[in-house]
């Protein structure tokens, strides 16, 4: 059956290849729930709205088709009705950004967006199957497809998934869904210090215990750890974490109820909420989590740990000065002398975001392979021109 | 087949070509004799064979640099290889190609417990990651069934699989990062130990483009703990229907098996002829494994068992020891034996939605007799990636040809139910000319624009992925 968003899909293209030819720009839009991520794009906007509803949903092939404006609502209702989910756990990042807008399908993957489950499930683009998008000369293109696996050709679907919108206006995507575990439950470790958290979270993580979250507070002093399950053999797991961790202290369990409140706050950057400063999001190395958190807490900023220390989140007060760059020299210079991982400016004044390039800047050798991918696909630079840098 | 046309020139200057990797790398890095060279003339695909102009073995990632800005400086086009186990041609050789063995590049140079990330050369063995691995109480998980042999510089390229990605996911989704050698000499890390690569996916692009962008020397590898155990249950059916109808409602029921393997008769009789597994009398079969705790494998089977029930299984026997779990496994992992014991074979990957899993079977049945070749089918049925064994005689004047005629209208079926050309093996040299029946010419013109991206002179890899005439179309618009 053809989705019904199929007619839009051709008029966005017909748009598209008319523009390129009149040398016009567009900003894409869905939702707007994370338009001030990266740079202000000056264009037309490109209005994704008209791709939406669900045109597949096969729960015994953990397989969902739908078109990119969905609402991501929509989506998680109709999953979550046949006992699934997305296994990445899309995060709502609207408090923490300032945002209204909703959240569209297109947007989470577009972004390349996963909450605290990215440690054991992957991100967003593990769980892409496959995409339909329009090139910069208005052709539109299906990628990968609708099966689980799939190795047919050069991997598309993977280049669109986080790319900002700056390759192509993706109109469709195929993912992968997951069961809802039938039950849930929290540990909590309390008093650890950074370091002391980092080895405990790693101790959970490499148990057979499947622990799908691991994150610590340092202003609580307190460390999460999350695992799933049947609800009749959870509590012998969770007593298993506990023995397991005791050398790292007792671990306290916390109700189904309780763990999910938590898990949320921790997926929101709820720490962060309704505190001025600019957002830092870094990928990194486990063991590197303590040393940037005191170069952040050297800078006036604070953080907290997710992914298992694996993703540390700084908030930098934002100076007054002309110069100023929220610690963006002082990250980026600590990580590359740690040698690796890379920070993004989630949220920065519309100045900062000017003056500080909003994602890690690449190796040259990287961006200009960059800059050549994006002409492959939108030769005349018609999307999102500048998003994602240069 | 065709392949592409040899670059005379360079055969012409195959002397002066050796003398320059001679003078890269140490004398028996270099393979330049006909002997020896015969021993890297094909890969697990057999039906095609050719001698590279050279094999050079680098030993260390500047010596591939090195290689590769020398091939770029002579304009000698580069044929990448790992272990030699791609069943598409993927490491098929042209004549006037050097070919950059892996061989060398062979270590795993670290395993990090406390990161659960490992860091390996591209020659590597997949198994040799695990077990070293072993001692931390980790593995990696991805294990296509070649895994003993096939090096994990091959699984990068092609995107393996194998049987228990339905719970761990594929090469792409346990990878972390990459060294790659772009094809002018540069060495470029893309991604590290941590998640998510920044700026555009260059690690999913390069991952599974089968040595089309680059030479990938070395990756970073995510590592996952050991389950504390695990075991299969048998379930027979009389149809195949019900088993892909069974196969469905496991995954709807919430349970999702670390593997989920289907056989269908004729593999079934074939096994039971070769390895004597004791398999029910029936029309199809699953094994289903659990893992985990000995209470949640018991909790998993049971639920399994409940679904099964509903499906009218003929036999169902649920392993209640080691030595019962290995005789269930047994027949599965001796298939590919089995099927050769018969004769030669090709063994296809298409891959179609689990819910035309019945169809797709009821219609490669009619498409075997059709041809008068024994088809069986045996594969991992929680992902739909059907792994159909067509049976020929490679003796017989015209029966490789038959026997690839009715692959590929098997294949272009599954791209009609929605599916696809391949889940796991690759296009190689294979499927290459099948992929216009998947992709329309604007989307080849995009892939080949990708691959132009990180190889603007196409000195990759060269006869693998693209139709022949697509690339050449392509290369000639863009002069």
């Amino acid at each position: 059956m053809t989705p019904v968003y199929r007619e839009a899909e051709a008029a966005l293209a017909a748009r598209i290849a008319e523009a390129a030819a009149s040398n016009r720009k567009f900003e894409i839009r869905g939702g707007g729930a994370h338009r001030i991520w990266g740079r202000s794009v000056e264009g037309e906007p490109l209005e994704t709205a008209a791709l939406s509803g669900i045109s597949l949903y096969e729960p015994g092939e953990m397989t969902l088709v739908a078109g990119a404006g969905t609402p991501l609502r929509e989506v998680e209702a109709a999953l979550a009705a046949r006992g699934q989910r997305l296994g990445f756990e899309p995060p709502d990042w609207r408090a923490l950004l300032g945002t209204q807008g909703e959240p569209t399908l297109g947007g989470i993957f577009i972004c390349g967006i996963a909450g605290p489950r990215r440690l054991r499930a992957g991100s967003a683009r593990d769980h892409a199957l496959g995409l339909r998008f329009v090139d910069g000369q208005g052709r539109v293109h299906r990628a990968g497809g609708r099966v689980m696996k799939n190795v047919t050709g050069l991997d598309m679907t993977r280049l669109l998934c986080g790319s900002h919108g700056t390759l192509g206006l993706v109109t469709e995507v195929a993912l992968k869904t997951a069961p809802i575990p039938e039950a849930m439950a929290g540990l909590v470790l309390r008093g650890l210090s950074d370091a002391a958290a980092e080895a405990a979270m790693a101790a959970a993580l490499g148990s057979p215990y499947e622990v799908s979250g691991a994150a610590h507070l340092p202003q609580s002093r307190e460390t999460h750890l999350r695992i799933e399950g049947f609800a009749k053999l959870l509590p012998e797991r969770a007593a298993d974490l506990v023995r397991l961790l005791k050398p790292h202290g007792a671990a306290e369990i916390l109700s189904c109820a309780e763990a999910g409140a938590v898990w949320r706050e921790i997926a929101e950057v709820r720490p962060f909420v309704g505190k001025p400063g600019a957002v830092w999001r870094i990928s990194l190395k486990p063991a590197h989590g303590p040393i940037l958190a005191e170069e952040a807490r050297a800078l006036g900023g604070e953080v907290f740990y997710d992914w298992g220390g694996g993703l540390l989140w700084a908030l930098i007060p934002e100076g007054e000065f002309e110069d100023d760059e929220a610690g963006a020299s002082v990250l980026r210079g600590a990580l590359a002398r740690l040698g690796g991982g890379h920070a993004t400016l989630l949220r920065g004044s519309e100045a900062l975001r000017r003056r500080v390039p909003p994602f890690q800047p690449l190796a040259p050798g990287l961006e200009a392979l960059t800059q050549r991918l994006r002409r492959a696909f939108d030769p005349q630079g018609i999307f999102n021109p500048g998003r994602m840098g240069a | 087949m065709e392949q592409p046309t040899p670059d005379a020139a360079v055969l012409a200057r195959r002397d002066e070509i050796l003398a320059g990797l001679r003078r890269i790398l140490p004398p028996q890095a270099v393979v330049s004799d006909e002997e020896s060279l015969r021993a890297y003339e094909c890969d697990a695909l057999t039906a095609y064979r050719q001698i590279p102009l050279a094999v050079a073995l680098p030993g260390s990632a500047a010596e591939a640099a090195a290689l590769m800005r020398y091939c770029a400086e002579e304009d000698v086009p580069v044929t990448p290889r790992g272990a030699g186990t791609s069943l598409t041609g993927g490491a098929l050789p042209g004549a006037d190609c050097v070919m950059i063995g892996m061989a060398r590049l062979n270590q795993v140079l670290k395993i990090d417990p406390q990161s659960r990330v490992a860091r390996v050369q591209a020659g590597a063995t997949n198994l040799s990651v695990s077990r070293a691995a072993a001692p931390e109480g980790l593995f990696y998980a991805p294990d296509p069934s070649s895994q003993l042999a096939c090096s994990i510089g091959g699984n990068v390229a092609m995107n393996s699989g194998g049987a228990h990605c339905l719970k761990y996911g594929v090469t792409l989704n346990n990878l972390l990062g990459a060294t790659l050698v772009t094809p002018e000499g540069e060495i470029l890390e893309i991604g590290g130990e941590h998640m998510d690569a920044p700026g555009l996916d260059l690690l999913g692009a390069v991952c599974g483009s089968e040595g089309l962008l680059g030479l990938v020397t070395e990756a970073i590898l995510r590592l996952t703990p050991m389950p504390e155990g695990a075991r299969p249950v048998l379930i027979g059916f009389d149809s195949a229907a019900a088993a892909g109808a069974c196969v469905a409602a496991i995954i709807e029921a919430g349970v999702v098996p670390v593997a989920l393997e289907f056989m269908d008769r004729p593999c079934i009789v074939a096994c039971e002829a070769f390895a004597k597994p004791n398999y029910p009398d029936c029309e199809a079969l699953l094994i289903v494994e659990a893992e985990g705790s000995e209470a949640e494998i018991q909790e998993q089977l049971a639920r399994i068992e409940a679904v099964a029930a509903r499906f009218q299984p003929v036999a169902l026997r649920v392993s209640a020891s080691e030595a019962e779990s290995a005789a269930i496994w047994a027949g599965r992992k001796a298939a590919f034996g089995a099927m050769g014991a018969m004769g030669d074979y090709i063994c296809l990957d298409g891959v179609t939605p689990l819910s035309r899993l019945a169809e797709i079977l009821t219609a490669i049945a009619a498409i075997s007799e059709r041809y008068g070749l024994r088809v069986s089918n045996v594969f991992h049925a929680g992902d739909g990636n059907l792994h159909p064994l067509i049976v020929f005689d490679a003796n017989k004047p015209g029966d490789l040809e038959k026997a690839e005629a009715c692959g590929a209208e098997i294949l272009k079926l599954c791209v009609e139910m929605d599916g696809c050309l391949t889940g796991e093996h690759g296009v190689g040299v294979e499927k290459r000319e099948l992929m216009s029946a998947q992709f329309a010419p604007h989307e080849l013109e995009l892939q080949m624009a990708v691959k132009s991206a990180f190889d603007p002179e196409w000195r990759m890899n060269p006869g693998k992925v693209f139709p022949l005439a697509a690339v050449r179309a392509y290369r000639e618009a863009a002069e």
